[in-house]
């Protein structure tokens, strides 16, 4: 059930921009930006439901452009139009009014013609009823699991729309259930169903394959030793190297003052493997063509080709640090993160990820990643989950949780045994404030000497 | 618009079913200003009006809706649908919350603030970061730095269907400088209080004052970036490890704070932020850290960022020890938290520190202001009793099992301790350590001439994820024979 003037149609959001953004000669531009969703979040403990909540929201940025002066407001909207446009209207007259206070900003830049996109993927979404008895069903009743997880699904509307006559329009309706089976303690096997459109066998069906993993946690867990070994990474856990890599590694403005991660890159001191490509595809990904400020983004963005830079530099360039830096921006927020990484495949066959390992570390799952020497690439974490020692290929007992501590161009560079064929598509299930967009696209990995500490 | 939602918002429930038993609703007003000077350019401002409520009903079970349509329709829409949620839920839930106690006290709480920051103008505080910024230039090795000021001012309303009504009003400021220096390939960051904002304080323009922000933070800062990019890196050793504030805040929240959260005890986080390794039996006689450490919950210190008078549940927060000589007496849990506990058959206690980050999210067990108390000894004879050591300060790496005991934490600037004296400054010095058993290598604990108010807006947990404000209050302590080294591998 949603309200009317719940801003995530863009009737709502139309009515909204036409109200606001009328001819205004004393401004070069007038925009906003909308993000809304209307969520329903179901928590589960030992397949019982923890909490329950329903979450509609549309927060909106509206700035007000004149030469190189910007100033801008963030304000949720109560989804009752005449009301959300005399309050729009109330702050942009004190924006306005800031930008006689503030000095040019040198580095500021806009667009300065209309661009349009739309987006509007509808899917078929449980009631959340519907999924809290499944899992009392097939969880609790049938199977009495510790299944501990967290269901999240419904519409999240990203748009922009600005004085100059720009439209852009996104919509993504989908859901993310990701959860635990545990066996005891820290030792468990974590399963995602996403997508655009609920399935009940579908979703039986990973629970399913889920459950008949959990014997192998049953078997007898070997504590390793600090030291270096042969490892599998699986695309989870590759999942958790590459955004962190995204830490400021591929930031035009880290680069420019020596504080990405991929400095020795930048250098040429170090380069990943020659079979190491990465990108920046938002167009296969479930991010926004456009970016909050209304500039469109690339398709895609070279980050690593071949294991080395690419001649245009592999950096995400924000509008502003462009400007600053004098290069070309290419369709980057202001934190010149990525949302939508992509690896390119190897050629290691799916299937042969552990014969490939023979003997070594399958790493399910990592954890808690930080640099421990950014600039170096230095990176540590910990193992988590369903982790297992492989001996001939073969899983052969589960293993207590490790720190890790190393060095990422030489893991995926001299380190690089292979990456498997089949690229896994990973949607960020993050919640903070609102339900994010983007995704990271990877393979499994197998490398060798991944150095455990602790 | 909080003023009249309580009318607004009981007329709506009048209009949820008879069964319903029990309703509340928890307005939150909150504008927020950042203001940024980089390389003496000030940044486009960033303003903020957080308007919206979160509805509760229990009808057999337990539903949540949030929503920013604050008319009397928006709320009774927003009211059938945690009705709706209720209703599905009965019967599948963790615990029967029919039979959970409410609290229905009511009250006010207020920041104490001297000089508001509506008190400046918006030119005034750009001036002031100017100032900064341009203070910690001056120097061709510095290649990037920027001055910010982020105040945010928060309002609450809680009502619930008996009766209870807690109103609350704080006022949170942050500033923070931080300047990247490079020479002969070397590049340093160094930040006033740690590239998270360390230094955050309820108050107003006087808690700039109490940061010494505009007087000398800038200058400071600059002189220890520019001294970290000629220093040696840190050794690597067995070492014993001497922590200021600014780094105890985090080893405290890591390693004390999260593991105590009772609901993650409870196992609600093991899909997300992890479970603990502290297990309900260990309540009351478990030996957490060497005699010498007492650790509190503290709403109410002066100044400290999580301070409240009242949980997002409406329980009356006070003063407890969850820590005293070491031994573990009660987690970080409320009242909903120790109900499902007792329901195990665990009396654990607990405070009342259950928390939401805004109106869009229901509320969790959260740290809140959470301290070491101070000991008796002073820096000099801290740094006077140790033959080889280091003297590590400000956070800027942390990593920890989802246990929350196999730690690695990284420092933006430390000194070596040698013969008793303070010796050279060393760069990218990191420590690790197992949380069971680092506390007990607590040696001496600082008085309170060492200690600082300090904390982080930006702890983050929970499903659908929340981050929030926390308090950390410590003074400098000393640990055994901890494993110490530096950079690049």
């Amino acid at each position: 059930m949603q309200p009317s003037g719940a801003y995530t149609d863009p009737v709502s959001f139309e009515a909204l921009a036409d109200a606001l953004l009328r001819s205004d000669p004393s401004v070069d531009r007038t925009s906003l930006y909308l993000r809304a969703e209307s969520s329903n979040f179901l928590r589960f403990n030992h397949a019982a439901l923890r909490q329950a909540t329903s979450v509609q929201q549309a927060h909106v940025t509206l700035a007000v452009e004149r030469g190189q002066r910007r100033a801008e407001s963030t304000l949720t909207l109560g989804g009752e139009p005449a009301l959300d446009v005399q309050r729009l209207r109330s702050e942009r007259e004190l924006l306005l009014s800031q930008l006689d206070l503030i000095s040019d900003d040198p580095w500021l830049s806009y667009p300065k013609t209309a661009t349009h996109s739309r987006r509007d993927d509808r899917g078929a979404l449980p009631e959340p009823g519907h999924v809290i008895a499944l899992v009392h069903e097939l969880a609790g009743v049938k199977r009495e699991q510790d299944l501990v997880g967290f269901y999240a699904g419904g519409p999240v509307v990203h748009a922009f729309a600005d004085s100059l006559g720009s439209r852009h329009w996104h919509r993504v309706e989908s859901f993310h259930f990701d959860w635990c089976l545990y066996h005891r303690a820290d030792k468990a096997v974590k399963t995602r169903y996403a997508g655009t459109h609920w399935d009940d066998t579908a979703f039986a069906a990973k629970l399913e394959e889920a459950a008949r993993r959990m014997p192998l946690l049953a078997r007898e867990v070997r504590t390793l030793q600090a030291g270096a070994y042969r490892a599998a990474f699986s695309p989870s856990a590759m999942v958790e190297l590459l955004g962190t890599l995204g830490w400021s590694g591929f930031s035009l403005k880290s680069r420019r003052t020596g504080v990405s991660s991929l400095m020795r890159l930048e250098r040429g001191e170090a380069a990943f493997d020659a079979g190491f490509h990465l990108d920046e595809a938002v167009a296969l990904g479930t991010a926004p063509a456009f970016t909050a400020e209304g500039f469109v983004r690339p398709v895609r963005v070279a980050l690593v080709e071949a294991g080395k830079l690419p001649a245009s530099g592999g950096t995400l360039n924000s509008p502003r640090s462009a400007a600053e830096y004098g290069v070309a921006a290419n369709g980057v927020g202001a934190q010149e993160a990525p949302e939508a990484l992509r690896l390119g495949p190897g050629s290691i066959a799916q299937a042969d990820l552990l014969s490939v390992l023979d003997t070594g570390l399958y790493v399910s799952n990592l954890w808690y990643l930080n640099y421990s020497d950014r600039q170096a690439c230095r990176m540590t974490g910990m193992t988590r989950y369903a982790c297992f020692w492989v001996e001939d290929g073969k899983l052969a007992a589960p293993v207590n949780v490790m720190r890790f501590d190393d060095d990422v161009l030489r893991l995926f560079g001299s380190g690089l045994v292979g990456l498997t064929d089949a690229p896994e598509f990973t949607p960020n299930s993050d919640t903070y404030g609102a339900r994010q967009l983007g995704s990271i696209t990877t393979p499994a990995a197998v490398v060798e000497g991944f150095r455990l500490t602790l | 618009m909080l003023d009249t939602l309580e009318q607004r918002a009981r007329r709506a429930a009048g209009r949820l079913p008879a069964t319903a038993r029990h309703w509340a609703v928890r307005g939150v007003r909150e504008y927020s200003e950042q203001l940024s000077v980089r390389q003496d350019v000030a940044e486009t401002p960033q303003r903020a009006h957080e308007n919206g409520a979160m509805l509760t009903v229990i009808d057999g079970g337990l539903g949540y809706a949030a929503t920013s349509d604050l008319s009397e329709p928006g709320l009774g829409a927003a009211f059938e649908r945690a009705h709706a949620l209720a209703r599905a839920g009965a019967g599948r839930t963790v615990i029967d919350y029919e039979r959970i106690a409410r609290p229905a006290g009511s009250g006010r709480y207020a920041s104490l603030v001297e000089r508001p920051a509506s008190s400046a103008t918006l030119p005034e505080k750009l001036g002031w970061l100017r100032d900064v910024c341009a203070a910690a230039g001056g120097d061709t090795r510095i290649v990037d730095r920027h001055a910010t000021l982020w105040n945010v001012t928060t309002e609450q309303l809680h009502v619930t269907s008996e009766g209870a009504r807690t109103e609350q009003r704080w006022e949170f400021m942050t500033p923070s400088v931080q300047v990247t220096a490079h020479a002969n390939g070397v590049t340093q960051v160094r930040s006033s209080a740690g590239q998270y904002n360390g230094y955050c304080q309820q108050g107003g323009i006087e808690v700039l004052e109490r940061a010494r922000f505009r007087e000398s933070e800038g200058p400071r800062v600059a002189r220890e970036a520019l001294q970290l990019i000629t220093a040696a890196p840190c050794p690597s050793g067995t070492f014993d490890l001497i922590l200021m504030p600014d780094q105890m805040m985090l080893q405290i929240h890591e390693s004390i704070g999260h593991p105590l959260e009772l609901d993650r005890i409870l196992g609600d986080e093991r899909n997300f932020a992890g479970t603990s390794f502290v297990t309900l039996d260990m309540f009351g006689h478990y030996q957490y850290g060497s005699e010498l450490l007492n650790v509190s919950f503290d709403p109410g210190r002066e100044h400290e960022f999580a301070g409240f008078a009242f949980d997002d549940d409406g329980t009356p927060a006070e003063r407890a020890l969850l820590i005293e000589r070491g031994l573990l007496k009660r987690p970080l849990g409320g009242s909903l938290s120790q109900a499902r506990a007792q329901a195990q058959g665990f009396e654990v206690g607990g405070v009342a520190t259950t928390r939401s980050s805004s109106w869009n999210r229901a509320p969790i067990d959260r740290m809140s202001n959470l301290n070491v108390e101070p000991g008796d000894s002073s820096l000099e004879q801290m740094i006077s009793g140790t033959e080889l050591g280091v003297v590590m300060h400000t956070n800027c790496s942390w990593s920890i099992d989802d246990s929350r005991n196999k730690f690695q934490f990284g420092c933006e600037y430390a000194r070596m301790v040698r013969g008793g004296r303070l010796a050279e400054v060393v760069r990218n010095p990191n420590y690790r350590g197992i949380s069971a058993t680092f506390w007990r290598s607590l040696a001496m604990v600082g008085n309170s001439d060492t200690a600082a108010v300090m904390g982080t807006p930006f702890c983050g947990k929970g499903e659908p994820s929340q981050v929030i404000r926390v308090g950390h209050a410590s003074p400098a302590c000393k640990f055994s024979n901890v494993d110490v080294f530096g950079g690049a591998l």
